[in-house]
């Protein structure tokens, strides 16, 4: 099975931006991004999918399929949502146990951990670590 | 008049010859706090380097030395203000300390249940959150002065709030959100016939607005040295004399007290009452060289200065089509709120950041406010002493580019 893992996702993504020279091309990359993100159906817009520590509202859903773990999720912002579609990339087709794992690398590669704002890097760490747990949860139910 | 020379102000502030990821930095972030001219970096400096020794005790020459230049600046503070008496100032961290001094001991000993405290729904979550703390200790209760559609206070509505039972008002000078002016003197004045007493929280009003606490009448009036060009963690507080007396202390420690002994301990007199242990003393002094920089300028001529950059940047973002300006008021300082049809305040701010342009975004501490709007946040740009036409011209085409970018 041709699923890329978690480091070959990260790699692609590292590789797409280094073609990007300006921070205003990155943000516009990851605008589109969110741009091309299906919305979330509203029945997970709710706050038991809100991430907390975020300045915008984030949304993420996750559900098992075929012993891999599928994410989605939204944002009202949307580069944020660009950043919340990178990790959906990420983790999406990955086993609970990969995701557990995974050691997240490409933030700081792209440059997003040194150039978000403080309150955004802990959205971002708030994303991932919601994330993780509900791959733990899945696990656990499993 | 002289001409007033920007460039030759900009000259002194050393952080705006500085960049922003590899653009020019355009600081349009002043009501959040303002940057330092070289003069107050050096007196920080300076007093470490020449007169730093702890005040008010010690016998030798630096503690003199720190002592007098420390009691200077609290002659300079109430100068600023327009007290009576240095006695009346009171040195702290800021305007939050400040409010939260006042809860804690006149509100403590004053307020009894069913009491009653009015805000505005535009206040600062520093002047709503300590009323809020001692409401729930007291049983006393909270009143809001709601606004009108251009973000001014509904004064009849105030009136009508006020009864016997009104203890405290406790009101910003002008917006932090929306820069509306608040007309002061009046709140103060009907707040008097009831009998309350009237704090302001000057955290925006004292960069911007004259301030004569003695013309004004006001009971308390509060600001903090870093949004007035001085360094962060520094604040005064004045009260009236009389007031000041009869509040018991806030914190105890050294400095405050008079005597002590394991029966009793008396307090000092004022303003030492309020400022137990060693304070902030570098940052003390280097915030009379801020109020010292404000004067040689010239308030008036800052102010009109700055309504020249507010009247411009309200012309430039009205222009801007899906762009809304939140709060509309017919006496604003500096500061310009705007929403965009479809994009988010933080992406908005995101794409400014990136050309170099550095502005608020979100609720600006004051969530009350943006519920009562309707409102998740707005972007917020606000204009100090050396800011320029040609840099609001930058915040108009970055906010068009980055329109174009969200939608």
């Amino acid at each position: 099975m041709a699923n890329h893992s978690i480091e070959e996702k990260q790699n692609e993504i590292i590789d797409n931006f280094a073609l990007l020279d300006s921070w205003e091309d990155k943000y516009a990359y990851l605008i589109e991004l969110g741009k091309k993100c299906p919305p979330l159906t509203d029945e997970y817009k709710t706050d038991a999918y809100k991430i907390k520590g975020c300045q915008s509202n984030v949304w993420i859903h996750s559900y098992l399929q075929h012993e891999t773990l599928i994410y989605e999720g939204d944002s009202d912002a949307l580069i944020v949502k660009g950043l919340v579609s990178l990790l959906i990339d990420v983790f999406s087709g990955q086993t609970p146990q990969a995701i557990q794992n995974a050691d997240l690398y490409f933030i700081e590669k792209i440059g997003m951990q040194q150039h978000l704002s403080m309150t955004r890097v802990n959205g971002l760490a708030s994303m991932i670590k919601q994330m993780k747990l509900q791959a733990i949860q899945f696990q656990h139910s499993s | 008049m002289m001409r007033y020379d920007v460039e030759a102000i900009r000259q002194d502030f050393p952080i705006l010859q500085t960049t922003a990821h590899q653009k020019p930095l355009v600081y349009l972030d002043n009501a959040a706090t303002s940057q330092k001219p070289q003069i107050v970096i050096d007196t920080l400096l300076n007093y470490y380097k020449q007169s730093n020794a702890n005040i008010h005790r010690g016998a030798h020459y630096l503690a003199a030395k720190a002592t007098e230049e420390y009691e200077q600046a609290r002659e300079t503070i109430r100068h600023f203000l327009g007290a009576d008496s240095a006695d009346e100032i009171i040195l702290l961290r800021g305007v939050t300390e400040a409010i939260n001094l006042i809860a804690n001991t006149y509100g403590e000993s004053q307020i009894q249940e069913g009491d009653e405290i009015i805000l505005s729904v535009m206040e600062h979550h520093s002047n709503i959150v300590p009323w809020q703390m001692l409401c729930e200790r007291k049983k006393a209760i909270l009143k809001v002065i709601p606004i009108n559609e251009k973000g001014e206070l509904e004064l009849q509505a105030y009136e009508k709030m006020l009864s016997e039972r009104t203890k405290i008002v406790s009101i910003a000078h002008a917006s932090n959100a929306l820069g509306s002016i608040h007309p002061i003197k009046k709140i103060i004045d009907l707040a008097h016939q009831k009998g309350a007493i009237v704090v302001i929280d000057g955290a925006q009003g004292a960069v911007h607005l004259d301030i004569d606490v003695q013309e004004l009448d006001c009971d308390f009036y509060a600001f903090s040295g870093h949004k007035v060009y001085a360094p962060t963690g520094v604040g005064a507080l004045y009260g009236k004399r009389k007031i000041l007396e009869a509040m018991p202390p806030y914190h105890g420690g050294g400095e405050m007290i008079k005597e002590v002994s394991f029966e009793k301990t008396t307090y000092n007199g004022l303003p030492f009452k309020f400022e137990a242990g060693t304070p902030n003393i570098a940052d003390v002094i280097a915030f009379k060289a801020g109020l010292d920089y404000v004067q040689k300028i010239g308030k008036q001529n800052i102010h009109a200065h700055e309504d020249q950059l507010l009247q411009h940047a309200t012309k430039q973002l009205n222009a801007i089509e899906g762009l809304s300006i939140i709060g509309t008021a017919a006496q604003k300082v500096s500061v310009v709120s705007f929403v965009v049809e479809g994009c988010h305040h933080g992406d908005l701010g995101t794409l400014l950041d990136a050309k170099g342009i550095a502005v608020r975004t979100g609720h600006h501490c004051a969530q009350p406010l943006m519920a009562h709007l309707g409102i998740k946040g707005t972007v917020r740009a606000s204009f100090a002493m050396y800011n320029t036409l040609s840099e609001i011209d930058q915040l108009a085409v970055g906010i068009q580019s980055a329109i174009k970018m969200l939608k």
